[in-house]
């Protein structure tokens, strides 16, 4: 088991080592002169200059990615063009909206969907289930946004239940916090929940035909109990492998939804940086995303030992 | 049973036939219906619709109305025309990135699964690719480059190849250790025809679920990103940029973002259901628990 994880550890380290070189790559094999682009259109050469310099374009390539690498090694993802900020103040300062997004998220789309799916596993075949395959179905295909803005629109500006946009920090009371999260949250859960959902349905569906179950049912146990104990157990890697897809999904989901409810987290950093065009940053958030990502792949796997013991390493 | 059934197919007419294929799969039937109606509205856009461009000061943030169906936006442009010729726009994102996606999935995929030798570096790299999240790469080139359709298209492509190449490369590997290409390899046949021949053919299926999918989250990239301003020009009226320009005045006009979001929603919708429905008739294993 250790000797597993130490191996799967060491496994990501080459996928890091890809995503860190082409992301400076990326700076220098797009056509033109990203100095230029960066500056944008009406920047005088001084301006264009004065970036090359910041961006270290003006040296060798192998010396760039020598300092780059060092760097990153350091844990340092450079500086922003514009404020002059180390990248990693500034998402800092930034990480908590998002975190705690991701999280209310993730609670809210296990919580409500995971019943839905055993749910329609157990019906299966009537109008609950074509009720939640329905959801499903929607969920992938409406948009993030307009769930958002149609969610504001109802609970916020013509119920007034809930703040229309922005985010109480946790500092300010966690019902404050709820109150303003809400909304992001089940907007960004909505193609999760459809996802999680549908997954659980398929994969309960499958252990509900096994003898061992129609086995408790005969002896007399409650269905509830067959359902969670007996059935929902056995199948849970899938629904966890499907529930870290969807988590590693979230990520694109969490820039468009911060920017629906101005919420001033690691997704407006990225818009706010896309609008400058402040390069280093967007680096320093696609490995930071990148990180996140492997490390979420890297749980799941692990976790599956603690679903089925059946799966030895 | 099954022999009177053959029989009863055999005597129908043909019309009949399509009607029991329609009738066992509605869902690919009533997706391809709907893509049909957006398609047929790309086309003939300037015959549906007046000026996308056209600014009218006197009619700014106007509701929806007999003269302005969808409404109109902070500088009176009709959203309607703007809704219709993003059709266009958002359309050929789609079909170009699956297009390009494939076709680039496909050369890495053969390449990986038939040698060997290649796999385990290309295979890194597509690890390396997926891991970073699709909107934020596509971020990252488009900030790089000039902002325009092209760059749009090859950015959301880019992040999509992975996907595509992981499909055939699974393909490739299972066939390969078949007897049939053993055969071909003992008779002598050139690399180049086994694997033109013998297993390209099998990659077709699987290939055209994921290009129906790839599709589909193009069209949602493509909007996203130009809902955050990285996406195609500001100028180009595709359904992304109209719903970013209804962001300011979204609890004033929420009819900007409405109704380019419904379209988006509803062809977004119609491909999946073609995808759903192409990958239960084509793997009936996987239709007996999706």
């Amino acid at each position: 088991m250790t000797a597993y994880i130490i191996r799967r550890l060491l496994a990501t380290i080459p996928v890091m080592v890809v995503v860190a070189i082409f992301v400076f790559l990326l700076l220098h094999l797009t056509p033109g002169d990203p100095a230029a682009v960066i500056a944008g259109d009406d920047a005088t050469p001084e301006a264009v200059d004065g970036i090359r310099t910041k961006l270290g374009l003006d040296q060798p390539i192998h010396v760039q990615f020598g300092i780059y690498a060092a760097n990153l090694l350091r844990g340092d993802l450079g500086t922003s063009i514009f404020s002059n900020l180390p990248v990693l103040t500034l998402v800092k300062q930034r990480l908590e909206p998002t975190l705690v997004l991701a999280a209310s998220t993730l609670v809210m789309a296990v919580l409500l969907a995971i019943p839905m799916g055993v749910l329609a596993a157990w019906k299966a075949r009537t109008f609950i289930d074509r009720l939640v395959m329905g959801f499903s179905v929607l969920g992938f295909a409406v948009p993030g946004f307009l769930v958002g803005y149609l969610l504001i629109y109802v609970f916020a500006i013509e119920l007034k239940w809930l703040p229309v946009q922005g985010y109480r920090p946790l500092s300010q009371g966690i019902d404050q916090t709820a109150r303003s999260i809400i909304l992001p949250a089940l907007a960004l859960s909505m193609a999760y929940m459809a996802l999680i959902a549908r997954m659980t349905r398929a994969s309960m569906l499958d252990v509900l035909s096994q003898d061992y179950i129609r086995t408790a049912k005969a002896k007399g146990v409650a269905t509830l109990i067959v359902l969670l104990r007996h059935a929902l157990k056995n199948a849970a890697v899938p629904i966890v492998t499907v529930i870290g897809i969807g988590l590693t999904l979230l990520i694109s989901g969490v820039v468009i939804t911060e920017t629906v409810f101005n919420i001033p987290g690691l997704g407006r950093l990225t818009v706010d940086a896309i609008l400058k065009r402040d390069y280093p940053i967007i680096q320093g958030l696609i490995i930071l995303f990148a990180g996140a990502k492997v490390l979420v792949n890297l749980l799941i796997d692990i976790s599956y030992v603690f679903f089925d013991p059946r799966i030895r390493y | 049973m099954t022999i009177a059934t053959l029989d009863v197919t055999m005597v129908l007419p043909a019309r009949s036939r399509w009607w029991d294929w329609t009738r066992r799969n509605p869902t690919i039937v009533i997706g391809c219906v709907i893509l049909m109606f957006f398609f047929v509205v790309a086309l003939i856009a300037p015959l549906l619709a007046g000026d996308p461009l056209g600014f009218d000061p006197l009619n700014r943030l106007k509701g929806p109305s007999a003269d302005f169906w969808f409404g109109t936006d902070q500088f009176g442009r009709d959203v309607y025309n703007r809704v219709i010729y993003g059709t266009r726009v958002s359309l050929i994102v789609g079909v170009s990135v699956a297009l390009v996606a494939t076709a680039f999935g496909v050369v890495v995929g053969v390449l990986c699964g038939y040698y060997r030798r290649v796999d385990d570096i290309v295979m890194r790299v597509m690890d390396g690719l997926m891991a970073i999240p699709a909107i934020l790469l596509a971020i990252a080139l488009i900030t790089l480059m000039k902002a325009s359709l092209l760059i749009v298209i090859v950015a959301i492509a880019i992040p999509e190849i992975p996907r595509v190449v992981r499909v055939v490369r699974s393909v490739v590997l299972t066939v390969r250790g078949l007897p049939y290409i053993e055969a071909a390899v003992a008779a002598g046949t050139r690399n180049l025809v086994i694997i033109g021949r013998h297993i390209l053919p099998n990659t077709v299926a699987p290939l055209v679920v994921q290009a129906t999918y790839v599709c589909a989250s193009a069209i949602l990239t493509e909007a996203g990103l130009s809902f955050l301003g990285a996406g195609t020009p500001p100028e180009v009226p595709s359904w992304g940029n109209v719903i970013s320009s209804g962001r300011t005045y979204f609890q004033l006009s929420p009819w900007i973002i409405f109704f380019p979001g419904l379209m988006l929603a509803i062809a977004v919708l119609a491909i999946n259901l073609v995808g759903d429905g192409l990958r239960d008739s084509l793997d009936p294993r996987i239709a007996r628990r999706m």
